[in-house]
């Protein structure tokens, strides 16, 4: 048993054990008696009308139960408005549910559901529906919807205006001593967690259990029960293992509603899982965009004046795009500024969250445009960036809860090896391949929840104790950690600590979403363990037979499961005597957390800096990622093995981004080019280099109370800027395009 | 790239006799237990297992050959058994992730995957350890550089492939 504080220890997971041996059950490993399967048939065309739907030889095929389409599925009860799921309602992701009529309006768009009774005879009865169409003519790329884009109000389900200005950005830039307009493109990307969204639904009479791979089982159920018109009260949600997100199962589509449905259709259990095609046109993507970036600097390399424009396809519903100018309009200090979101309408569902939404591409723009000042300037970049380092989040000239980013910068050059870099590019070579280094700032923000986040704690006669909170683990690690929160808050080893989350029978938590999820989770824990162990103590203290009797409760200490007098030590008992001798095999507690009022007159985020060295063979056009090493400032790290796996993960997301993630509409169908994971290309074993990460310390008094910042995205910004800005040093070239291919550099 | 050893030569088998599109009754030994099971013959290997026997620990991340999440062995040899048809394995020693432990000890690779945080989900997991542990037996494991290219036919969208290749490295160092 060990007396050191937990949180902050590099424990193992708590869940190794399961998923290693493959007791780990995810939404698609459940199977209750007698359990159903649906397969989706989505929509070929990408605009249009559905003139027919021939169902007679699928409904002949063996083990067909059902075949759901617009004319017989039962129409919604209502349709929820788009809110991201941190804001803890009904969270669709988009405001569109299919299967209520005959208009298409994006190639993949569900018309009809096949149920079987077994898999293999849903999928063939799925492919003998015969759909006829009407095809009308559609827009799906920047090129076809460039001339009809327009300013919405606000983007991102209404949280983000969509232009933003401070100062005179004209005047600065006409003032300026530089300028640099430059203007940047993004293919489209997809997610793809290696599992596939699915949920498993089970009716028993009118109460509806759904097992659903989500981020927030409280945003599927509460989003399920407004489109069936039942009552949250009758809705169950379980997610104990789920097997990736990145974004796309942080907000509801339409597949749990579908499967609930169906299940009630033929009156057994369901299972709905997507194919891995249908994860390209089902669950939201991170758009196709174009940036354009016009900056203004000094001689000494000081931004006077900032203009970030994007454009970007939405769907036909919903004025959604990732806010890429965000971050980037607060991490310098920049008197004139202005950043426009203009989108069009195309014929695609709404894009949704991918890690770091909009972080990731509007740094990258800001970054490479950064790096590109450095250069046309001489100045190192490190030392660019120093100079426009801002004491205050300049958007609102509030002072930042905590920083780091100096240290990151220092501490991630140094073990990067920064000072032996030659400015010049092509200056270094090893053999045939040309070497470059490159590096970028990172910054992510930190979200809070718009309601209170509860947890209750309960400790047995025993020693050991439970903590309970909604929230399911798609990977973060957040059982683990929260075992760690909740062991220092009762005072008991973290081994006599078990966390138990994923079902909305437990107390509420909003999504885990917007690297928001380890902060104010662990408020919650912290919160409910730490009442009690207060009320434990003050129980004590009021019990004539307790050696503590009398004393004052502020001088009681708990180690071990043991409570004491801080100065006398000898003094005390363990929770166990004074539950045995009152006859409680347990007490329980809860807690509630909300940001407090204060955090609002600060600029809150966490910082970074991302390093990276490339190797281009410069008559093949070849890349070979080196090595990256990236410096966070998260705030206090609950548990640095999971954190650093985070890091490193989000930073080969950024490897991702720069090298090899695409897809494009064919504009002339209409629909996606590349639709599975052979076309649609992810980093392999082979490409991932060895990832270093530094942890740099911040205190944060204002985020939450254990001041945990977040790991969940960060590790992603600015990465594939460093690449990119390593690919200039390497080649020369600067390339503003992602991903960046071999032709670019050839 | 990430192709196993194919053996040259496939045992000689007695000719069978067509059977389906029906189910049919076979019988497959999985994990050293004979489990019959009923099938129609377009069954894959993964959703036998997974629909029908109740061990989900292989995964479905693709079902078409992309990702290797639902690598397991056949005759030792580790297959994509999204690719590979059920009745296809009468007959042949099938190995899941659920067979690697003895009892509660854990297979050095499990060990070593957890004690390097070799994963986070944990979806594309018992794919890589059923590769990994291929790997070390058939002898590609003699750098990191040899190791990332016979694992990359298992993909970690988490991307824990550092950590990976640190557990394969253990369990290869220990031997
Ligand atoms: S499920 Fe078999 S390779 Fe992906
Ligand atoms: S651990 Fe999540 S995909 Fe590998």
């Amino acid at each position: 048993m060990t007396t050191a504080p937990a949180v902050g220890r590099p424990v193992d997971r708590v869940d190794g054990r399961h998923k290693v041996t493959g007791g780990a059950h995810y939404s698609a490993d459940v199977r209750p008696t007698d359990r159903a399967h649906a397969v989706l048939v989505g929509a070929r065309v990408p605009s249009g009308r559905v003139t027919g739907i021939d169902t007679d030889e699928a409904r002949q095929a063996g083990g067909v139960l059902a075949i759901l389409t617009h004319e017989n599925l039962p129409g919604i009860a209502t349709q929820p408005p788009l809110l991201p799921s941190l804001a803890g309602m009904p969270a669709p992701g988009q405001t569109f549910f299919p299967l209520q009529d005959e208009v298409v309006h994006y190639s993949g768009q569900p018309v009809a559901v096949v149920v079987a009774d077994t898999l293999e005879r849903a999928q063939h009865a799925a492919a003998l529906v015969r759909v006829t169409y009407q095809e009308t003519p559609s827009v799906t790329t920047v090129a076809q919807g460039r001339d009809d884009a327009y300013v919405p109000d606000a983007i991102f389900g209404g949280f983000v205006p969509g232009r933003s200005v401070r100062g005179d950005v004209e005047a600065g830039l006409a003032a300026a001593d530089v300028r640099i307009d430059a203007t940047y493109t993004y293919a489209a990307n997809h997610h793809n967690p290696i599992e596939p969204a699915a949920t498993t639904a089970v009716w028993d009479g009118d109460q509806l259990t759904l097992y659903d791979a989500t981020q927030g089982v409280a945003a599927t159920q509460l989003t399920v029960a407004a489109l069936l018109g039942l009552s949250p009260s009758k809705v169950r949600v379980l997610s104990h293992f789920v097997g990736g997100s990145f974004g796309c199962k942080a907000m509801i589509w339409a597949h749990p509603a579908l499967a609930a449905l169906a299940a009630r259709h033929v009156g057994r259990p369901v299972k709905l899982s997507l194919t891995r095609e249908q994860m390209f046109t089902s669950v939201g993507h991170r758009e196709e965009q174009e940036q354009r970036i016009e900056l203004g600097a000094d001689k000494e390399g000081r931004l006077v004046a900032l203009r970030h424009h994007k454009l970007s396809p939405t769907s036909p519903f919903d004025d959604w795009a990732e806010p890429s100018l965000g971050v980037a309009s607060q991490l310098y200090a920049c008197a004139h500024y202005e950043g426009v979101y203009r989108l069009f309408r195309a014929n695609t569902m709404t894009p949704t969250f991918m890690r770091a939404p909009g972080e990731a591409s509007g740094m990258f723009a800001l970054e490479c445009t950064m790096d590109d000042l450095a250069h046309q300037l001489g100045i190192d970049p490190v030392e660019l960036r120093l100079r426009n380092y801002s004491e205050t989040d300049p958007t609102t000239k509030n002072p930042w809860s905590s920083t780091g980013l100096k240290e990151c910068y220092a501490r991630g050059a140094e073990r990067f090896g920064w000072h032996r870099r030659r400015p010049a590019p092509r200056s270094h070579r090893d053999g045939d391949w040309l070497i470059g280094y490159g590096m970028a700032a990172a910054g992510y923000p930190v979200y809070g929840p718009n309601n209170p986040q509860r947890a209750r704690a309960r400790l047995y006669a025993d020693g050991t104790a439970v903590v309970q909170a909604a929230t399911p683990d798609f990977g973060t690690g957040v059982a683990t950690v929260m075992t760690q929160v909740a062991a220092d808050a009762l005072g008991l080893p973290w081994e006599r600590c078990r966390f138990e989350g994923g079902d909305t029978a437990l107390p509420g938590i909003a999504a885990a979403v917007g690297s928001a999820g380890a902060g104010m989770i662990s408020a919650a824990v912290h919160t409910a363990a730490a009442r009690l162990r207060d009320q434990l103590v003050a129980q004590a203290v009021a019990d004539s037979q307790s050696p503590l009797h009398g004393a004052d409760p502020a001088a009681v200490t708990v180690r071990d499961g043991r409570m004491m007098l801080r100065d006398a030590p000898a003094t005390g008992e363990t929770y166990g005597d004074l539950l045995h001798r009152n006859f409680l095999p347990d007490v329980e507690a809860s807690g509630a957390w909300s940001p407090s009022p204060e955090s609002h007159h600060y600029g809150m985020m966490t910082f970074g800096a991302q390093f990276a060295e490339v190797a281009v063979d410069p008559d093949l056009g070849v890349v070979r990622v080196r090595r990256m090493v990236g410096a966070f400032a998260p705030g206090r790290v609950l548990n640095p093995k999971t954190a650093r796996s985070q890091l490193m993960g989000g930073m080969l997301w950024g490897l991702g981004q720069a090298l090899l993630e695409a897809n494009y509409m064919d504009p002339r169908r209409g629909r996606w080019v590349a639709s599975g994971l052979g076309d649609y290309l992810v980093p392999v074993n082979a490409d991932a280099p060895d990832i270093e990460v530094e942890l740099v310390d911040v205190t944060d008094d204002i985020v939450n109370p254990l001041g945990v910042k977040g790991v969940g995205e960060i590790g992603q910004v600015g990465a594939a800027a460093a690449l990119a800005n390593a690919l200039h040093h390497a080649t020369g070239r600067r390339v503003r395009k992602l991903p960046v291919t071999i032709e670019d550099l050839l | 790239m990430s192709a196993p050893d194919i053996p040259s030569r496939a045992p000689a088998r007695a000719v069978l006799p067509e059977r389906g599109p029906e189910p049919v009754r076979i019988t497959l030994t999985v994990n050293g237990v004979d489990r019959a099971v009923e099938v129609e013959p377009r069954v894959s290997l993964l959703d036998a297992l997974r629909e029908r026997l109740d061990l989900t620990g292989a995964k479905k991340g693709c079902d078409q050959g992309t990702c290797g999440a639902c690598t397991v062995w056949v005759d030792g040899r580790r297959v994509l058994a999204c690719l590979t048809l059920a009745i296809t394995c009468e007959g042949r020693e099938v190995t899941t992730i659920e067979g690697l432990a003895e009892g509660d000890e854990l297979h050095a690779m499990q060990s070593a995957f957890i004690e390097q945080d070799a994963f986070q989900c944990g979806y594309c997991t018992p794919g890589q350890i059923m590769s990994a542990v291929a790997l070390l037996k058939e002898g590609h494991a003699s750098d990191d550089r040899e190791i990332a290219e016979w694992m990359s036919g298992n993909i970690c969208r988490c991307a824990a492939y550092p950590h990976i290749r640190a557990a394969i490295r253990t369990v290869r160092d220990r031997a």
